[in-house]
């Protein structure tokens, strides 16, 4: 894992630094004078050769130091410990939510294999995957904001502000969790212990929930932890499209002011959660599974 | 339509004040948008940008990934340990991201997006072609002509990419649709296509701030754009279940 983040550092760095683009000439404009131009720099240390640069990014990441952004003039250590709550909140409310429609609707749909609830949850499925977040917020926003009036549109005041955000979220992973959630399920329905489990004449239910269920639960939380990142990912639009104050819509601001710092900072450690992500992932697969020891 | 676009007559940029908002009527289809311009030319010039990119993306993507992965499997060694850490390195992060801080830096135009997705989705093909390659490696075919002493280029060319070509169209598929939805997202967020150029993912962007006037502004580009890729997205479907029913038979037939 380590071995990982340092790549991600590195190729987030080289990057950032070998596109066209000068955050010097963003800074003072195209009519600056060649004296400023080089002071600037200099106080940058982006006169120093990409090697040293690197090394000297890397040790103040190393202590904690994310830099200071060009735009704010701030150090970006504190935008991001403002930031980062909102979108873990949003993450986490959108997941609960995919989870509630997927389970029930991934389980329904694989215990009546073909039949009308199957067709129309893999319909569900297949819509939620097509429809991109950007389209998704917005249609939202008409129904139940302009058209209905029971949520508001977008910002965060409000303690319902979050529901259209993470539903918007949470439907499109939805779509992909029922489907894993009916695959896995249809997998190990045609286990032997599903067989000798009825055999041994227990009750339908307790052949899903005890003996079906804890068995798919293993390869979904796999599953599960990959789309997290895809979450992270998605929630960098969705939080465009409702002014929703985290990382995400740091990330884009960052972006169109040219503060390379900022957007440095904010895919390092958007990238670095999902890493986190997948491995803890790996971590609970082997807490809930006694056939996997890992030797630490 | 996207491919006749060129020769229709279409004016997508042209502003027509007394019309701007106007709602879908016979005399324009869908509309038109807050400058007067008619939504449907829009959406077919916006078609184009969505295919354009779409095309090169996966076709670079494809051939820069299926080499890698090809290479990486068969060398083995120390390439293939090069060349996975790569591959490793990449998924390590959420490809939209990477895609927008790329795009975004790189200037928002047409080129840097195709460039940006492509930086991000070489990497499906590269693990797809990979992992099948180091399976056909040790199919008798292959081994027999590794005992005839035909030459590596020839091997991987008429051998091991001939029965990689399936699994390759079906990934290509579901990357198109994909690509279509990354782009009109990169272009929702102003990163794309540049105005007055059309793309469906800026349409829905312009069309958010009049939500409550004209809605069709929103709806006619998001309802073609979920068409379109609901399309894509259920050939890739059929594709994977026939090449499945395949491989089953396969199976079946080793068996006995």
């Amino acid at each position: 894992m380590c071995g990982v983040i340092i790549g991600v550092t590195v190729l987030v760095f080289l990057l950032l630094h070998i596109v066209p683009g000068d955050p010097v000439e963003a800074l003072l404009g195209e009519t600056a004078q060649a004296a400023d131009y080089t002071q600037l720099r200099h106080a940058l240390g982006l006169d120093l050769p990409l090697w040293q640069q690197w090394v000297n990014y890397a040790s103040h990441l190393l202590q904690g130091d994310f830099g200071t952004s060009l735009y704010s003039k701030q150090s970006i250590n504190s935008t991001l410990l403002q930031r980062l709550p909102h979108t873990f909140y949003l993450a986490i409310t959108s997941l609960c939510i995919a989870l509630v429609i997927a389970l029930p609707l991934g389980t329904l749909a694989a215990l009546r294999q073909y039949s009308i609830w199957d067709h129309g949850a893999m319909a569900f499925s297949l819509i939620g995957v097509s429809i991109p977040n950007f389209w998704m917020g917005p249609l939202l926003i008409m129904v139940f904001s302009l058209s209905l009036g029971w949520l508001p549109v977008s910002g965060q005041e409000h303690s319902l502000s979050i529901v259209l955000p993470a539903l918007t979220l949470g439907t499109a992973l939805a779509a992909i969790l029922a489907r894993m959630v009916r695959a896995t399920l249809l997998e190990v329905m045609h286990e032997d212990y599903i067989r000798t489990a009825r055999a041994k004449g227990l009750g339908e239910w307790v052949v899903i929930s005890k003996h079906a269920l804890r068995n798919a639960a293993l390869p979904l939380i796999t599953i599960i932890g990959l789309q997290l990142g895809t979450l992270l990912g998605g929630a960098v639009i969705t939080e465009m499209v409702f002014s929703w104050p985290g990382i995400g819509q740091l990330t884009i601001q960052a972006i169109q002011q040219r503060d390379y710092p900022t957007v440095q900072a904010c895919v390092l450690i958007i990238s670095i959660s999902y890493v986190f992500i997948n491995a803890l992932t790996d971590i609970v697969y082997a807490w809930l599974d006694p056939r996997v020891h890992y030797r630490v | 339509m996207a491919l006749f676009g060129q020769f229709l007559p279409l004016n997508p940029n042209d502003i027509h004040l007394p019309s701007i908002l106007q709602p879908p009527s016979w005399g324009m289809w869908l509309g038109a948008d807050d400058l007067g311009r008619p939504l449907l030319d829009r959406l077919i010039t916006g078609a184009q940008t969505s295919f354009f990119v779409a095309f090169w993306v996966v076709s670079i993507s494809a051939l820069v990934g299926t080499s890698l992965g090809m290479i990486s499997a068969w060398f083995g060694g120390v390439i293939d340990l090069i060349i996975v850490r790569i591959i490793d390195l990449f998924l390590a992060f959420p490809s939209i991201l990477l895609a927008i801080a790329l795009s975004g830096l790189l200037g928002p135009s047409l080129e840097n997006v195709v460039f940006a997705l492509v930086i991000v989705g070489w990497v499906g093909f590269a693990r797809l072609a990979r992992a099948q390659t180091l399976s056909l490696k040790r199919r008798e075919h292959v081994q027999a002509a590794v005992a005839l002493g035909a030459k590596n280029p020839r091997i991987l060319w008429h051998h091991i990419l001939p029965l990689l070509t399936a699994p390759l169209i079906i990934e290509a598929t579901f990357g198109i649709a994909g690509v279509v939805i990354a782009e009109a997202g990169l272009s929702f967020l102003g990163l794309g296509v540049q105005p007055p150029d059309a793309s469906w993912g800026a349409m829905i962007r312009d069309g958010t701030a009049y939500m409550l006037v004209a809605p069709h502004m929103v709806l006619a580009p998001g309802i073609t754009l979920l068409l379109v890729v609901l399309a894509v997205n259920l050939f890739g479907d059929m594709l994977r279940d026939k090449l499945d029913v395949k491989n089953k038979r396969h199976i079946q037939h080793n068996k006995h």
